[in-house]
């Protein structure tokens, strides 16, 4: 695994290969555009599928009779109750993944004999956070009888949305700076997430829920402010 | 070598030593940014060739006992292999920058086949194909920058052209009108067999490819341009594949394919720059030319002949792993308004009336391959780039 940019025969810019360039641009200008307009028509017709498409998937039905109840009950409180399960679903799937990407990003960590001392230490820490917060939403989910083993709609999305980063983080030819630049995306949606959790919490008439959830945001501010730290610090002492 | 005569006193490495490691399998990809494209399409070429070794040789266990026992064995070998070589391809590919060098392979070895092919009616076919293919990247390389913002050029690499060919939409005719006139197999030069074996195993595995990663797309175009032209894939693999003589027997096809792969990986071996990658070459001829000997042997016992009735004669040089793109020009220039009539080409004025309104069904609701193309034209790092300089 490479610590930083090197340079290379990195063969993909035109630069690398002025004569097929010209050569190209050739074609180019000879040859048009056999079908008129641009891109806009592809816009048009995305806009119109959205306008015909099912959606993803619902929120389950509450499966048991206390369940049941609780969501009658909960109704009352919330003119919603089921999309602050959904999100509850994504906070719990993110959590979940979150501790995996964590996992990945300590074993190449590992591998890096340059690696800052600290770091691996830092890592655990915020991986056994994420587990934290992924025990604690799941707890929320049951207190409001809905089922913290199914993958809402949101929830999936979420997942759909954070495979680019467990890529990188799996990729054995990623380096630290490039893994950690993964994570940060990871930290900065956390972070808003959370955020916006507490408020929907509240929103929803579940103050107990909302209370508990200060503790989570707390620790996700702290992993922002670490991982931004940590690829500034590895950034800019390969480019001083 | 110029022959595959002398070649075959060389039996190549036996089939019991013939081993692999799942790690070795699995093991270090290219580079997506520092090797060479040329790199990237052998190993596209042979990843196809092998897993059409594996469907030829099912075939013939589905129509025969006797060899069920050996060619169970050999494929095993080829699954490892196809295996192998298809794992070279690194993660950071999006599925649509694949595409785009699947796009490239069909384009230059299709290019080099077709300029070296002794049969001038089978030479037209690779031309004709070549020609819908290379529209294909066009379209392909328009979706690629305006779904990712990505530039095709950087998978390319400069070495083909991206602009219109024979339009996609005009690709879909009558089941008909894609049936090709067969070599005969007493008459064709051994090259010619192979060509045919070697096309035919790329496409099927363009079509198949389109059709696994067609439905991972979210975006509604996306999936309606992997349809459109996963279509005309399986209209070039019944294209190609009848241009082989349904005559030969099917220890004739095995013997035809096993050649056409000792073709295919000398051919790499001796153009590769990456000298890994050099090394799994050559492993993999010494292999092939084992699975040669072993179907050699078989030939013999159940055909009562000498394999080099078949392998005999001269073969060319090795197919030309560079950019064809002079004579691709030419043939777009000269051939874009070709149609297929029957097994005929004919030009566009003469086009069927079964394919006309086969087509017109098919686009009624609309052409993708249209949408995401319009007005597309490429620059240097995407059409948006352009449009950087322009402001």
């Amino acid at each position: 695994m490479a610590n930083s940019a090197k340079l290379g025969t990195n063969f993909t810019g035109v630069q690398m290969s002025p004569k097929d360039t010209k050569s190209l641009l050739e074609a180019v200008n000879d040859i048009h555009p056999d079908v008129p307009g641009d891109s806009k028509g592809l816009m048009l017709e995305r806009t119109a599928r959205a306008e015909e498409a099912d959606r993803i998937g619902s929120v389950p039905v509450p499966g048991s009779a206390k369940g049941m109840l609780k969501s009658t009950f909960d109704m009352a409180l919330g003119k919603s109750p089921e999309l602050l399960v959904d999100k509850l679903g994504e906070r719990l799937a993110f959590e979940r993944s979150g501790v995996r990407m964590y996992d990945a990003m300590i074993a190449k960590a590992k591998a890096n004999s340059m690696a800052d001392s600290d770091l691996i230490g830092v890592l655990q820490h915020i991986r056994d956070e994420e587990f934290e917060h992924m025990n604690m939403v799941a707890e929320a989910i049951e207190t409001l009888g809905a089922d913290p083993t199914a993958q809402t709609p949101c929830a999936d999305i979420v997942g759909v949305k954070s495979l680019g980063v467990m890529q990188v983080l799996t990729d054995p030819r990623t380096n630290i700076a490039q893994g950690i630049n993964a994570l940060l995306t990871l930290e900065l949606e956390d972070n808003a997430a959370w955020e916006l959790l507490i408020e929907l919490a509240e929103a929803g008439g579940h103050p107990r829920i909302a209370k508990g959830f200060h503790k989570a945001k707390e620790q996700e501010d702290d992993h922002l402010i670490k991982i931004k730290t940590l690829l500034r610090r590895d950034l800019i002492a390969q480019i001083k | 070598m110029d022959n595959l005569s002398g070649i075959l006193d060389n039996k190549g490495t036996p089939l019991e030593k013939q081993k692999f490691t799942w790690k070795e399998m699995a093991g270090k990809p290219i580079s997506k940014l520092d090797d060479d494209a040329f790199t990237r399409v052998r190993i596209i070429l042979m990843n196809g060739i092998e897993t059409d070794a594996l469907r030829l040789k099912h075939g013939i266990a589905r129509i025969t006992g006797q060899l069920r026992g050996p060619l169970a064995e050999i494929r095993r070998v080829e699954q490892h292999q196809a295996t192998m070589v298809n794992w070279l391809i690194s993660a950071d590919h999006s599925p649509l920058e694949t595409t785009v060098a699947y796009e490239q392979v069909a384009i230059e070895v299709t290019a080099a086949v077709a300029q070296t092919e002794p049969d001038p009616y089978q030479a037209q076919t690779y031309r004709y194909g070549l020609l819908e293919d290379f529209d294909h990247l066009y379209r392909y390389s328009a979706m690629l920058d305006r779904l990712e913002g990505k530039d095709a050029n950087n998978i390319l690499q400069g070495y083909t052209d991206i602009v219109p060919g024979r339009q996609t939409s005009e690709h879909h005719r009558h089941p008909d009108n894609d049936l090709r006139e067969s070599y005969e197999k007493e008459q064709a030069a051994l090259i010619t067999k192979i060509h045919a074996a070697m096309i035919t195993a790329a496409e099927f595995q363009t079509h198949d490819y389109y059709m696994n990663i067609g439905p991972l797309f979210a975006d509604p175009l996306a999936r309606q341009l992997y349809a459109e032209i996963a279509s005309v894939e399986e209209q070039h693999v019944t294209q190609y594949g009848s241009l082989a003589d349904p005559q030969e027997s099917f220890m004739e096809k095995w013997l035809v394919h096993e050649a056409m792969e000792v073709y295919a990986y000398a051919s790499c071996a001796e153009q590769e720059t990456n000298p890994r990658i050099k090394a799994m070459w050559e492993r993999f001829l010494d292999y092939e030319l084992g699975h040669l000997t072993v179907a050699c042997e078989h030939f013999k016992n159940i055909e009562r002949r000498d394999p080099a009735e078949i392998l005999g004669g001269p073969l060319p040089k090795m197919i030309e792993f560079k950019s064809q793109r002079e004579f691709v020009r030419q043939v777009l220039a000269a051939e874009v308004n070709l149609r297929s009539s029957g097994t005929q080409y004919v030009d566009k004025s003469e086009e069927p009336q079964n394919s006309l309104d086969y087509r017109a069904q098919l686009n009624s609701e609309g052409i993708a391959s249209n949408i995401v193309s319009a007005g597309y034209q490429w620059a240097p790092g995407g059409e948006l780039m352009k449009m950087r300089k322009v402001s």
